[in-house]
């Protein structure tokens, strides 16, 4: 236990350290959630008007919690890309053979790429109430919020890390970030479900991401929901993942 | 070989360089597509706000790819010279009789090339899922001349950058600036009906409105000649300004020693 804590410390640190030490790693990380909370909450709060639009903390609030999901995603996708340029450079390889258990280095880049998540989602959250984002939802909605955020993360980051395992190459890119793009904006990103219109509402209704994303605005608006329902699919997705990230480090460490 | 000749060879290189990786044809095609797509079903709803120009979402939004497109084919130019740069073709280049402009001409030809048939899928796409054209038949030459005079301007940015920085990297890292760009404009909703008045100030100012509005304008308002003056006016202005600006940077990369 103690050589898997060990190496997932190391892994941690050393991601950590080159995402907080390195400008090109941290201002993308969070120009990005900020810049999309701009556009959503800025350019399109008129669509807070529309009728049967009913959120009680505001178009803010609505496009908030979407913007703090997706930046805990990306979090995940980023960390994604770092695993694979690792790979890219050989230092992952050399990790693979130096490490006394393999385990800790994907629990190295899982820890790191929570509290990455946890540093851009801190900054949101700032941001978002320096500017008037009103939240209706007591502390322990607010804890579940984070609670949600940094499950979604966990997922994106095992998904990714499954990718940059088996492919081992940067030029994966698109393979970890557009399936957790596309999967974001199929549920509804704008409106509440039921204005989602044509085939994106089918859609919608069966992407789990819908009620995760519905169950965090029905957390930060105080609203009672369906919170099995949602931490229950928030809680499945990195489990599910978990299997298809330790099988890609296993394919790794067969092709040496 | 005459410089029409020079230019021909070097449009023929881009355009075979570019189809040969599906990498530089898919996504400017396929990802735009697919966001208006999503976005026409869960922006439909905007449609219910008093004063929206469209019935349809999709009409509205179907503008939006040939913009987007565009910020590809800026990034597809500016990779494509700064690979010259970094594998010293240019240089190569600089020993040759070949005129300087042919390699940048043919370049951005052959990235209008991709433009023109991107616009003619995004029109197909549009009709395909029953956008109301108003400006009629004589609307579809425009808005396919106003896509491939937007591209041509946004690639010529792109050519500027990679033969300035002869990088990839910077490349690439322009792309989330020109991303800025295109959601800090009435992309979304038409400015009189974004309710910041900070945001609609920023998409007043900014020339993407004006790009996106000149090509939205055909498909829903019919031939609104004010929006299209703006719109082709400032997609020329844009095109010659990084034409010159790029021009010159090969200039400097080019200097015979």
């Amino acid at each position: 236990m103690s050589r898997f804590l060990d190496v997932t410390h190391a892994v941690a640190w050393r991601t950590i350290h080159n995402f907080t030490t390195n400008p090109a790693f941290f201002f993308p990380s969070i120009i990005f959630p900020l810049f999309f909370f701009t556009a959503f909450a800025g350019g399109l709060s008129n669509v807070g008007n529309v009728p049967g639009f009913d959120f009680p903390a505001g178009y803010t609030a609505f496009q908030f919690v979407f913007v703090l999901l997706q930046a805990a995603a990306f979090g995940g996708v980023f960390t994604g890309f770092g695993i694979a340029s690792d790979f890219e450079k050989g230092f992952a390889r050399r990790l693979l053979l130096g490490a006394p258990n393999r385990l800790g280095i994907l629990a190295g880049y899982a820890v790191a790429a929570v509290t990455r998540a946890l540093i851009v989602g801190a900054l949101l959250f700032a941001v978002a109430l320096l500017t008037g984002m009103r939240v209706t939802g007591d502390g322990v909605d607010l804890f579940g919020l984070i609670v949600l955020a940094l499950l979604v993360n966990a997922a994106a980051t095992l998904f990714a890390a499954g990718v940059a395992f088996r492919t081992r190459t940067i030029q994966a890119g698109p393979a970890m970030q557009m399936p957790v793009f596309i999967v974001l904006f199929l549920a509804p990103v704008f409106v509440p479900l039921d204005l989602v219109g044509g085939w994106v509402h089918t859609v919608a209704q069966v992407n789990p991401i819908t009620a995760i994303v519905e169950g965090g605005r029905d957390l930060i608006s105080g609203q009672s929901f369906p919170a099995r329902v949602a931490f229950g699919l928030a809680l499945a997705l990195p489990i599910a993942f978990s299997f298809w990230a330790v099988r890609g480090l296993r394919r790794a460490e067969a092709a040496g | 070989m005459s410089t029409l000749g020079q230019i021909g060879q070097m449009a023929r290189r881009s355009i075979l360089q570019t189809l040969r990786q599906p990498a530089m044809v898919i996504p400017p095609v396929v990802f735009p597509l697919l966001l208006v797509a999503i976005n026409a079903a869960g922006l439909d709803a905007a449609t219910k706000i008093p004063g929206f120009p469209a019935d349809s979402y999709w009409d509205f939004a179907i503008a939006v790819p040939f913009i987007q497109g565009s910020l590809f084919a800026a990034i597809n130019a500016g990779t494509a010279m700064a690979r010259d740069v970094e594998t010293g073709f240019i240089k190569r280049l600089a020993m040759t009789p070949m005129q300087r402009m042919a390699l940048l001409i043919g370049q951005l030809i052959g990235v209008m090339t991709v433009a023109f048939f991107s616009a003619i899928v995004y029109l197909v796409a549009g009709f395909a899922a029953g956008m109301d054209f108003k400006s009629g038949a004589l609307g579809v030459p425009a808005i396919i001349l106003l896509g491939v005079l937007v591209a041509l301007g946004f690639a010529a940015i792109g050519a500027y950058i990679g033969l300035r920085s002869g990088s990839g990297e910077a490349v690439q890292g322009i792309f989330p600036l020109l991303f800025v760009f295109l959601f800090l404009s009435s992309v979304n909703l038409p400015r009189n009906l974004i309710e910041q008045d900070w945001f609609r100030t920023i998409a007043t100012y900014n020339p993407v409105s004006y790009l996106v509005e000149g090509v939205r304008s055909l498909i829903i308002t019919g031939w609104d000649w004010e929006a299209l003056a703006l719109g082709f006016g400032l997609a020329t202005a844009i095109a010659a300004i990084a034409f010159g600006l790029a021009a010159g940077a090969l200039r400097t990369r080019l200097i015979r020693t």
